[in-house]
């Protein structure tokens, strides 16, 4: 059994229309069956969905003292929003996870391996 | 100095087995130890054992065969003797027994045909890129070297090292599968399979030392159709393979590219030809034509026709229209110009050409077209031109030799 990544991202300034009341309502019902099936049959392992990136607090050392600041960050026009760790066989068993994603959130999304932790 | 010239014979006949074996061993051996690199590494070694001992008391019987019990003993006495090989034993259970009889148990999972068709779907996944499928397949299942991979790429031998192993390393690395696709995603794999399989066969095309790569590919074409007998395409690539196939012993004379107009006709394998008429007409009843099938369906018009001038133009014009409908290519569109020529005229055919001259402008077959209608049309200097361009551009030996000789007509004729 191996674990797969499925995140999804956000497009710097090109922010998603707030959906309507109905629409969120939907949305949240499709992604709770989803999560549902996936704990049903042992693929889920966590799920997440993070603030915009300028609410990050970059923390390094600095000879020795740990210094925190607000950025600078890394430099990418893209930033992951949300994303599910899953167990899957293979990747094609995670492909199949990930279209049922991208059917709940219409969203694209990418699929990365994790390591395999030693004893796992 | 003659034992040197059959030592020679010898070590050539041993490297064209090696070739012909080389995807049959690998693909068994990925079954068994769940690793490419393993593999291939196993069966390099094997390949050292058995140049020595091939040459001094011959050829085995079942050459593939001996490789793979050879790789596979080799390898478990490498895992037995490593640290690593201590823990992975239990994983192992596949290779725990040593096998002295080289015609037996290493092909006890299912016909080597279905190990090889596992492969190709791995090196075919479309979570790889199209040049990363076709290179992994002409290297693991087509054996030609990381050199002869980069050579028909155009790229340098590293250049192709970093993609196989970035390819290799993505399939370890995400766990794509080793294995025959689901009835519900094999038509979505299968066109990237037919593509990379039409290439193989294609290399083995133009390059007269990979000629074992044609029939590599038709035996893969056929285990496609065996395997989705519902897939019109593959067996459309199997009769294309097959109409082509059945006029390469009329396709070269002295080493040189013989045009279709030319070619002895009683020379073309009437058996292959019959089989592929056979497919094409059980599809042509299906009535669910795809770019495998109208090509292959073209090449059984040229096939029909006793002389070149019989050749029943119009159909293959109208054939070439309904191809570039479904994949409206540059070559494509190149194709359908021949056809417009004998149509047409050698006016119409070159306007046509002069369309998608820009695209093919590195592709050696453009500009021999344009000099051919040139040469029609009178303009002895501009075909010429043409021609040498052509002849500039072409890779394979046979195409080059015939392009001299155009080249060489017009000096004669001036």
């Amino acid at each position: 059994m191996s674990q797969y990544l499925l995140s999804t991202y956000a497009v710097e300034g090109r922010a998603r229309a707030p959906m309507e009341p109905e629409e969120m309502q939907t949305f949240m019902e499709r992604v709770h069956a989803l999560e549902a099936e996936m704990k049903a049959s042992g693929t889920f392992v966590f799920t997440g969905r993070l603030h915009d990136p300028d609410t990050a607090t970059v923390v390094r050392s600095n000879e020795g003292d740990l210094v925190m600041t607000d950025g600078p960050f890394v430099e990418s026009k893209e930033h992951i929003a949300g994303f599910y760790i899953i167990n899957a066989d293979d990747l094609d068993a995670a492909l199949v996870w990930a279209g049922k994603v991208v059917d709940a959130i219409n969203h694209p999304i990418e699929v990365t391996p994790f390591f395999d932790m030693p004893g796992s | 100095m003659t034992p040197l010239i059959a030592a020679h014979r010898d070590t050539t006949e041993v490297e064209r087995v090696f070739r012909e074996v080389y995807g049959q061993a690998v693909a068994t051996l990925i079954r068994v130890f769940g690793d490419i690199g393993l593999a291939e590494d196993a069966v390099q070694d094997a390949f050292v054992v058995a140049s020595e001992r091939w040459r001094s008391e011959g050829i085995p019987s079942n050459p593939a065969g001996w490789i793979v019990t050879t790789a596979r003993n080799r390898a478990i006495d490498d895992f037995r003797r490593s640290v690593r090989g201590r823990e992975l034993h239990g994983q192992l259970g596949a290779v725990e027994s040593r096998s002295d009889d080289p015609d037996h148990s290493w092909e006890d999972d299912g016909p080597v045909g279905d190990d090889q068709l596992r492969l190709i779907f791995t090196c075919c996944h479309p979570a790889l890129r199209t040049e990363h499928q076709v290179a992994l397949t002409l290297r693991l299942l087509g054996g030609l070297t990381v050199d002869e991979v980069a050579r028909s790429f155009l790229v340098s031998e590293s250049a192709m090292t970093k993609r196989l192993v970035r390819a290799k390393y993505k399939i370890k690395a995400a766990r794509i599968p080793y294995r025959i696709p689901s009835d519900t995603d094999l038509p979505a794999r299968l066109r990237s399979v037919l593509s990379v399989v039409y290439l193989i066969y294609n290399t083995g095309v133009d390059d007269t030392d990979r000629t074992s790569l044609r029939s590599d590919a038709i035996r893969l074409a056929r285990s496609l159709v065996e395997l989705m007998p519902d897939e019109p395409e593959a067996a459309g690539l199997v009769a294309l393979l097959l109409l082509n196939e059945s006029r390469m012993p009329a396709r070269t004379a002295g080493g040189a590219l013989v045009l279709l107009g030319d070619q002895d006709r009683a020379k073309w394998d009437r058996p292959m030809i019959e089989e592929g008429h056979d497919i094409v007409r059980a599809f042509i009843r299906r009535d669910h034509p795809g770019p495998y099938q109208l090509q292959a369906a073209i090449q059984a018009v040229h096939c029909d026709a006793d002389t070149f001038e019989a050749t029943d133009w119009f159909q293959i014009l109208t054939l070439y229209d309904h191809l570039f409908e479904v994949m409206p290519t540059a070559v494509v569109a190149l194709n359908r110009a021949i056809a417009v020529a004998e149509v047409e005229g050698p006016n119409a055919a070159l306007t046509a050409i002069d369309a998608v001259a820009a695209d093919l402008d590195s592709y050696h077959l453009m500009h021999a077209a344009r000099g051919t209608m040139l040469r029609r049309l009178g303009d002895s200097e501009a075909a010429k031109t043409a021609f040498e361009r052509a002849a500039h551009l072409a890779a394979a030996e046979v195409d080059r030799r015939f392009l001299a000789e155009q080249i060489e007509e017009f000096s004669h004729n001036a």
